[in-house]
Formats: C-alpha cells, structure tokens, sequence
C-alpha cells in the first residue's frame, strides 16, 4: 500500500454551506484509494491556493451550489496561477448552467465541470483520467 | 378484529403469500426511497392493537395524527407559500408582487448567502455572493423596498434566516411599524433554528449557547409584543437534503424541537407560553407513502411527548403546525421537465399529509433560481390539487388504511429508537457534538448515491429511460450589476444616516450582549437608525466568538 | 533535484511540498535527498500528540499554533489519519481546524495518511518531519490518532508527547491501552467542560503516584480547546519539558537514542532488501518451501543455507 497516491484537495470556497455533495465524493474518492484533502466549509480562494501548495495535491476539485463560481472560480485559477501551480487540474461541480460551464472550460478556468446527476464512478474515472494522463507527459 | 375472524384472516393470508411466492417478481428493489423495506400488502393483521380513539383520534384533537384542525381543508386551504428572493430588494419585491397576483397566499423571503452569513454586501467575503442565491439585504432601507406595496398585516411572510434571525426579524417589524402596522397585528414565520444548522445546513455565525439565548429572547419578545408571531420554524427540509432517511429527518427535528422547548423552559418561560408558536418545516420527498406516514406520526410523537414529558396543557402547545417543500434533492439537472411531475407527486403527499403551508419547487431549481414561468408552473401545482383534484374535500382520506397506519406506526418506533440513542449519548447538544447526526447524514447520502451509481435505486431520464439531449429551457440569470448597485446603495445609506446614533447603538448592544437582557429590544434600535445587519452580527461576534465547524468525517 | 533541496534551504514552501510528496511516494531519489538534507536537521523541537480520535487532536494543534506564533516560533505540522485498510484512501481532515494558520506565512501544515503502516506513524511520517526541520522550522508538531502502534512510534519521534483524553464519564482512566501512561510527558484532558473531569485527572495523578517516580512526572493539563481554555497552562507545561529535557541532558539521550534507532533501522533496510532483491521467488526457493512443509528441511537450516548464498557486496 506504500508508495504513489492520488492526492486531491476538496474544497468549498465562499460562503455556500451545502457539503453533502463534497462530502459524498470524498468518500467515494477515498475509496477509490486516493488521498482526499477536505478543509471544510467557508474557504477563501487564498487559503485553497495555500492548501494546494502546501499538500502538493494532483488535482483540485471545487464544489459550488451558491451561484458565484463564475466569480470564484476564476478567482483561484488565477491565485493558483500566480504560485505556479497552474497546472494542477481544477475540477468544479455543484448548480452550475450548461453555459456557465461551457464558459469556464473554454476559459481555461476548469478542466472539468460537473453537475448533479453525475455519478460518482464518472467523477472518479475523471480524475483517475487526469492523473494518467499528467503522468504520461 | 374478533379471534375467530383474525384466525380465517391468517389462514387466508398464508395461501396468498403461497400464491404470490410462486410468481415473478420485478428486479427493482421493494424499498422506500429512505431504503425501509415495503411489505406487498399490508392487512388487519398488520394494526393489531390498534385502536381508533388512542391511535389516531379525530382532527383537531388529541393525539391529532388525522390533523391539527377539526376541519383542515374544508375550512381553509394551505397556505401556498413559495420561498423566493434574488437580486436585490427592487428585483424580489417585483417577484413577491408577480407570485401574490398568481395567487401565492403568503410570502416567504430567500435571502443570499451574505446576508445569511451575516456580512454586508460590501465586504470582502461578499464577492461574488451578493443576490446570487437568494435577496440581498443589508439593513432596513432594503426591507422597507422589499416589503414596497405589500401590507404585512394583509399577508403573513416566512423569512429562512437562523444566525441573523434576530436581526432580519426587527427589520421586518421595523418596517411594519413604518406602514403604520402594530406589532400585534403582524404574523409570520422566522426560521431560527439553529440547532440544525449545526447538523445540516451548517450557515452558522455565534456558537450553540449565545445562539440559544437569541432564540429564547425571540421566544419571549414574541410572546410579549408579536403574539401571532412563529418564533421559530424547526427544521427536517435540510437535514433531509442533507442526505437523511425519512426516519432520521422526522427523528431528528422532532428531538431539535425538544430540544428548544427544553431551553424555553429552562430561560423560566412557561411552556405553554411559548409552545403555540414553534413550528416545523418538513421535506416532501419523492416516496409518497413514506412522507404521508411521517407527518402523520410527527405530529402524534409530539402531542404525546409535549403533553406527558414536558407538561403542557394548551392544545395549541400539542399541536404541530407545519411548512412543507417540496424535495430540492429529488430533482435533476437532466430532462428538467419531469421535475414537474416529481414536485406534484410530492406535493400531494404533504397535502394529504395535512401540511398547514407548502412550497413547490420549480423544475429549473437545480440549475438555478427559478424563472417566472417555472415558478408559476409550481404554483398552479398546488392550485391543482386544491380545487381540482378533489383531495381537499375530505380529511386525512388515508387514515386507516392498513398500510399508512403499518407505516405511520413503523415510523414512530424508528423514531423512538433514536430518540433512545440520543439520550445514551447524553442528549441531543452532546450528540451534535459528538457527530452523531451528522454521521448518520452522512452515511445515508453516501449510500443513497452508490445505489443510484449501481443503478439499484432509479431516477428517471439519468439511470434510467434517459435521452442525453442537451437542456434546453431558459434559466434565470441574476443581473450582475446588482452587486455593485448594492454597494454604491450601502455607501450612500452609511452617509445618510446618523452614524453617531448607530454607534451609540452598537455600543449599547455590546453591553447588552455581554449581560443577560433580552437583546430584540437593542436590535430593533439599531436596525431603526439604519445600522446594517454587518455592523450588528460584528458586534455580537466580538461577544459571542464564532462558531467553528468540527473537523469530523 | 538539487534544485529542490536548495529551494527548501531557502525556505520555499513549495519545494517542502514537493519534497514531502517524494519521500511520503518512496520514489527512488528519496536516499539521495534525505542525505543531501541531513546536515540541515537536528535543529526543530518536535512535539507529538496523540490521543484517541474524537478527543480534539486537531483542534488543540490549532490552538498551539496560534500559542507558539504569537511566541514568534515558526511551526511545521503533520497531521496524520488512518488510511482505508480496504482501499488504501484516506479522508484527511485536520486541516478544518487548522485553516485560520493555512496563510500564515511562518506555518506549514501537511496532512499525511498512514497508508498501510501497522502503528499511526510510519517511516516516511518521520522523514517528513526531517524535511520540516531541514526547511528550518523551530518546532514540528505530529499530530496523530492513537491507534495500533502510533503511541510507541510517537515517543519515540518526538522530544515532547502529549496524550490527550477526554472526561470519561462512566468509563475510568483504567479503559486506557497499556502503555499509553509510559509514553505521556503531559497528559491533556480536553472537552474539561464536560462532566466526569474532575474524575479523569484525579484517577490520572492516582496512576501516576503508583508508578516509581521518573525525573519527570507528567503534568495533567486540563482544557477546552474549542474555547482556548487552559491552552496558556499547556504551553507552560510544554516549556517546563523542554527545558527538564536541555538541562538534565536528557534531550540529547533522546536524540542520541533516536539516531541509533534511524541507524539500525536503515541498516536492516538495506540488507533486507540486499537480500530480498537477490532472493526471488524462484523455483529453488518453492522447492524449499516444500521440503520444509514435508519436514525434509528445517526453516532455521534453510534460512541459513539461503543467507550463505547471498552477495552482500556487489
């Protein structure tokens, strides 16, 4: 059981207080074996940049139900950015419009949106995905 | 059932389960949606013991599983109260007066998430935020837009706020004040429980014990100044969005609900003094039966519990009155329209559950804030039922009804049981603290969606009958522009008023915080003089601490 | 590589992430770096605490923090939770109640899952404490459940242990695991606000009295983490430690103890996997793996039949 994992940090930013949905993938990610990094409700987009840095995650999931992830999310993608951890995947799920997502795709703000009804499987085959294929190049 | 006729019952029960175990059976699992097992058919067998007087009694009266009025419907139809708000208060006060015009029976008030946190449009933990999910309001000059044209003593509002709750509630009776309305004349609902905010819906600000003395002092101005007034509204909806069973939601908000009434009592209030006025808010999810048998044992467990545990005497004490919403956890993002169907089902069963108010969601709720069209859609749902189906002519049709009353049953013992678990945990803020609810929550949503993954629980057009066509309805969008409207307004307002007044204020409160008084008088103050709701929860904040989440998993 | 341990050096946070992430990964360049890096260690104090989950582990270490900031220390800290047998995942959640320090410029925060090692703290928890202290944090402090193991390999990481409990209520002090009294130099009963309190530190002292008196007898410090109470008490007993520890000389007994473990423990490593790599499962090996079963050959001859045909020199 040693050696590599899949780390990713699971993180609520802003004020939204809806963690079943954040909750629930991070049980499934876990066991699917990863390392999941939740810290908790209320986050700002610098303590969720500091957190990646600092846990060396693979990839960073946001989960958003309160409306502002056109505004958050860029947000941190930015802040990751300036640390130089713009290349760690950033996915969001959460109440998130087909053209908000579309927006934040093409944006280059996610690498991946997903929305309820969702399953977890294809959550974490996303993010298993990711990983191969980061570690290919 | 006399001995003779039970036996030929028996006898004849036997042979059917011979029957029926020789046919085939459909794949998909025979459980509620909370994952009860549900029997084929339920007979005479099922009730024994079962007695009309003790077990069901008549509406209106003691144990009032059939209903809290002697004529429910037949006297007067639910209120029909859709929760709304978004934008700022300009932008709800237009959707308050569309719904009342549709024929919305009374308000409910959505506010944003700023606003339910306690911080001001302006502040930096704001961005982003302001109207997105729900009405931006700061202070009294955006009650007072919100409330334009609306006579409060015409129409009773429900306001779902619980840390702040003292604080929008003065607004709200400030602003009654200003339209020339008593206090006495004006009724409504403030949400306020906080407990479960702790459990599930986790918008917090101060922690458990000075937020039990916000509570307790509501309780008492209310039964002093605002007696038609529902201090407080306890709440299973978001416990059960959480991700709860059927049996956990009716258990754990009726222990909430004791819970409240224990720090009533325990503030020297009289219960009878206070009980009328608590009130419940309930999910109405998709499993039809279940939701029908859980309101009906809800509100046995607690006419019985209040009146032998905890000594009240007033009817109105034993009664529950509840809200009810439709499930937002039911619903799916994917072929949008059946929500419809979903929310209408689940409507029908909180009526014939005998809800008091119920709100139907929209079918783009899971995408976003509902537009007109589908908010009107939702309520003529409910117009539907009332005055089309039939179902309101008659009083609690399911009674006795071998399988409603197995199952009302069924739901009252799982109840009881965790009732008994909390107590050996030591009571129900021991077992917030311990995590106990939230574990169970936690559980139950988790293995709720593996069984939706595995495709053994089924939700229509995502595991099953589904199109993949692209959404293709129109989605309410929050004007941008609202948030910095918002804070140009704020700023504007901060010059206006009279800022050493407001300090003076403020100053007062931190006194009073620090001490014992009821704070609702102080509050309203304040609120009077325009100091915004930032300013206060900043205050009280410094005196109470913040509420931190446990790190438990 | 070097690039990253210079950056560390120069107290880069994300070069101590990175560094952590490899040793915590066992990828074939860790010797390389714990060697490069050694020179640099030595310095942090370390802080262990430890105590059975639900006592308020994390929530304590948020407070000690806050504690040895305001002291003007800087602070590394591993918060380690139990990985799934089942699935090797881990949910790591101290960081909830630590995420007021997440910008704090002077604190590093790192959580770390057990990932199949039997006791609560395993090799690579403690060669992630190295990169702490080679990174130049003054104190390190390991955050870990009691469980299996952990208690025993925390004392012997740490320079200070606290073992933290919460009032019993019914149960008694007695409910403890063996050994968890040897390993404590303070004891912390935290959530004191609840009943049984009074109980627990009276039976605490009690079990302490019958022991034969060390140099050392472990303060019982009791506090309400959530409400910052008793934290003031618990840094003056961690202080009184530590300087029992420099002055009686005992700190570098400690240290001088922990060295020849490290040393042994790397010298087993190296030969076993000396010899396991030169071993494999050949035929040879099942062949005697079945003479052994029929009782043709012992495990012991056999053991050192197997040893003689090992090179240890290549």
């Amino acid at each position: 059981m040693p050696g590599r994992k899949v780390r990713v940090l699971v993180a609520k930013p802003g004020l939204d207080g809806h963690d079943r949905g954040a909750r629930v993938v991070a049980r499934a990610l876990r066991d699917a074996g990863m390392e999941v990094i939740y810290t908790g409700l209320h986050q700002t987009p610098e303590q969720i940049a500091e957190t990646a840095l600092q846990e060396d995650v693979d990839v960073i999931g946001l989960s958003i139900l309160s409306g502002a992830h056109m505004t958050l999310t860029p947000r941190i993608k930015g802040l990751l950015q300036e640390k130089g951890l713009g290349d760690i995947a950033l996915v969001v799920g959460g109440i998130i419009p087909e053209d908000d997502a579309a927006e934040l795709l093409k944006g280059g703000f996610a690498d991946q949106v997903f929305t309820p009804g969702d399953s977890l499987d294809k959550i974490t085959g996303c993010i298993n995905g990711i990983i191969s294929s980061h570690r290919k190049s | 059932m006399d001995i003779i006729k039970a036996e030929k019952v028996r006898k004849n029960k036997e042979s059917w389960e011979d029957e029926i175990s020789g046919l085939p059976e459909r794949s998909e699992p025979f459980d509620t949606v909370s994952g009860m097992p549900v029997q084929a058919l339920c007979t005479p067998l099922d009730l024994k013991g079962f007695d009309y007087e003790e077990d069901l009694g008549f509406p209106g009266s003691y144990p009032y599983t059939r209903g809290i009025q002697a004529n429910m419907y037949r006297g007067r139809i639910w209120t029909m109260r859709q929760f709304s708000g978004f934008g700022d208060a300009y932008d709800s006060n237009r959707r308050y007066c569309y719904l009342l015009e549709q024929g919305q029976t009374g308000l409910s008030v959505a506010f944003d998430l700023p606003t339910i946190m306690g911080y001001d449009s302006d502040h930096e933990r704001s961005l982003g935020e302001v109207g997105r999910c729900g009405v931006a309001i700061d202070s009294l000059e955006d009650m007072e837009i919100l409330f334009d044209q609306i006579p409060v003593d015409k129409v009773t509002t429900s306001m779902t706020i619980n840390g702040p709750a003292a604080i929008l509630w003065c607004m709200y009776l400030a602003n009654a004040e200003k339209q020339g309305i008593s206090l006495d004349r004006v009724g409504g609902t403030v949400q306020n429980d906080i407990l479960k905010e702790y459990i599930a819906q986790k918008s917090w600000i101060f922690p458990p014990e000075p937020s039990m003395r916000l509570i307790t002092d509501i309780f008492s101005f209310a039964a002093d100044h605002v007696p038609q007034w529902n201090t407080i509204s306890i709440s299973g909806y978001h416990i059960r969005e959480a991700g709860s069973t059927a049996a956990q939601e009716l258990a754990f908000t009726l222990a909430d609900g004791f819970a409240y009434v224990e720090a009533g009592i325990k503030a020297g209030l009289d219960v009878d003094n206070f009980a009328p006025r608590l009130s419940f808010f309930f999910n109405a999810h998709i499993d039809f039966f279940e939701e029908i048998c859980k309101y009906r044992a809800a509100r046995r467990i607690w006419a019985r519990r209040m009146k032998e545990l905890y000594g009240a005497k007033d009817p109105r004490s034993l009664k529950m009155r509840f809200h009810t919403q439709t499930a937002g956890c039911s619903l799916t993002a994917r072929e949008p329209e059946n929500n419809i169907v979903r929310t209408a089902i689940e409507a029908l069963s909180a009526v014939l559950g005998g809800t008091q108010s119920l709100h139907t969601n929209s079918m783009d709720e899971v995408l976003a804030l509902p537009t007109e069209r589908a908010v009107k859609i939702a309520l003529r749902t409910q117009q539907v039922i009332a005055y089309e189906s039939g179902v309101a002519n008659t009083i609690d049709p399911l009674g006795g009804s071998y399988f409603i009353e197995t199952l009302t049953n069924r739901l009252e013992s799982e109840a009881e049981e965790y009732f008994r678990r909390i107590d050996e945990l030591g009571g129900i803020m021991a077992a917030i603290d311990c995590g106990f609810f939230q574990q169970e929550i936690a559980d139950a949503a988790y293995a709720y969606q593996r069984a939706i993954d595995a495709g053994e629980r089924i939700v229509v057009g995502v595991n099953r009958h589904h199109s993949d066509e692209p959404v293709q309805i129109d989605l309410l969008k929050i004007n941008p522009a609202v948030e910095s409207d918002q804070v140009r307004r704020l700023k504007l307002l901060k010059e206006k008023r009279d800022n050493t007044a407001v300090s003076r204020c403020l100053e007062e409160l931190r006194h009073s915080a620090a001490g014992s008084d009821n704070l609702i008088p102080i509050i309203l103050k304040a609120v009077k003089v325009y100091a915004t709701e930032g300013e206060i929860v900043a205050v009280l904040k410094e005196v109470f601490g913040e509420y931190r989440e446990k790190p438990l998993f | 590589m070097q690039q990253l341990v210079a950056e560390l050096l120069q107290g880069k946070k994300r070069a101590a992430a990175r560094l952590i992430s490899l040793v915590e990964n066992d990828e074939p360049q860790k010797r390389e770096l714990l060697k490069e890096i050694y020179p640099y260690t030595g310095k942090a104090y370390i802080v262990g605490i430890t105590g059975a989950p639900g006592s308020g582990k994390s929530s304590l270490t948020d407070r000690l923090l806050q504690k040895m900031r305001s002291n003007g220390l800087t602070v590394g800290v591993i918060a380690v939770d139990p990985s799934s047998p089942f699935s090797g995942g881990a949910i790591l959640g101290d960081r909830i109640r630590m995420q007021d320090h997440a910008l704090d410029e002077n604190v590093f925060i790192r959580s770390m899952g057990t990932r199949g090692s039997l006791g609560g703290l395993s090799r690579t928890t403690r060669e992630a404490i190295q990169v702490l202290d080679a990174f130049g944090k003054d104190i390190v402090i390991v955050e870990t459940v009691g469980v299996g193991q952990s208690e025993v390999d925390i004392v012997r990481t740490a320079d200070t242990t606290l073992v933290m409990l919460t009032p019993a209520g019914g149960d008694s002090v007695q409910t403890l695991k063996a050994g968890i009294m040897e390993i404590a130099d303070i004891f912390v009963i935290n959530k004191a606000d609840l009943p049984g309190a009074e109980k627990t530190e009276t039976e605490i002292k009690a079990m302490l009295d019958m022991k034969n008196s060390n140099k050392w007898r472990p303060p019982v410090v009791t506090t309400v983490a959530t409400i910052n109470e008793g934290i003031d008490n618990l840094w003056e007993a961690l202080q009184q430690h530590r300087s029992y520890l420099e002055e009686s000389g005992r700190l570098m007994e400690i240290r001088r103890q922990r060295v020849r473990r490290e040393l042994t423990e790397q010298v087993e490593y190296l030969v076993k996997n000396k010899i396991w790599s030169q071993v494999k499962d050949t035929i040879e090996l099942n062949d005697m793996v079945e003479k052994i079963l029929s009782r043709r050959l012992d495990p012991y001859s056999a053991a050192s039949e197997l040893l003689e045909k090992i090179d240890f020199y290549d």
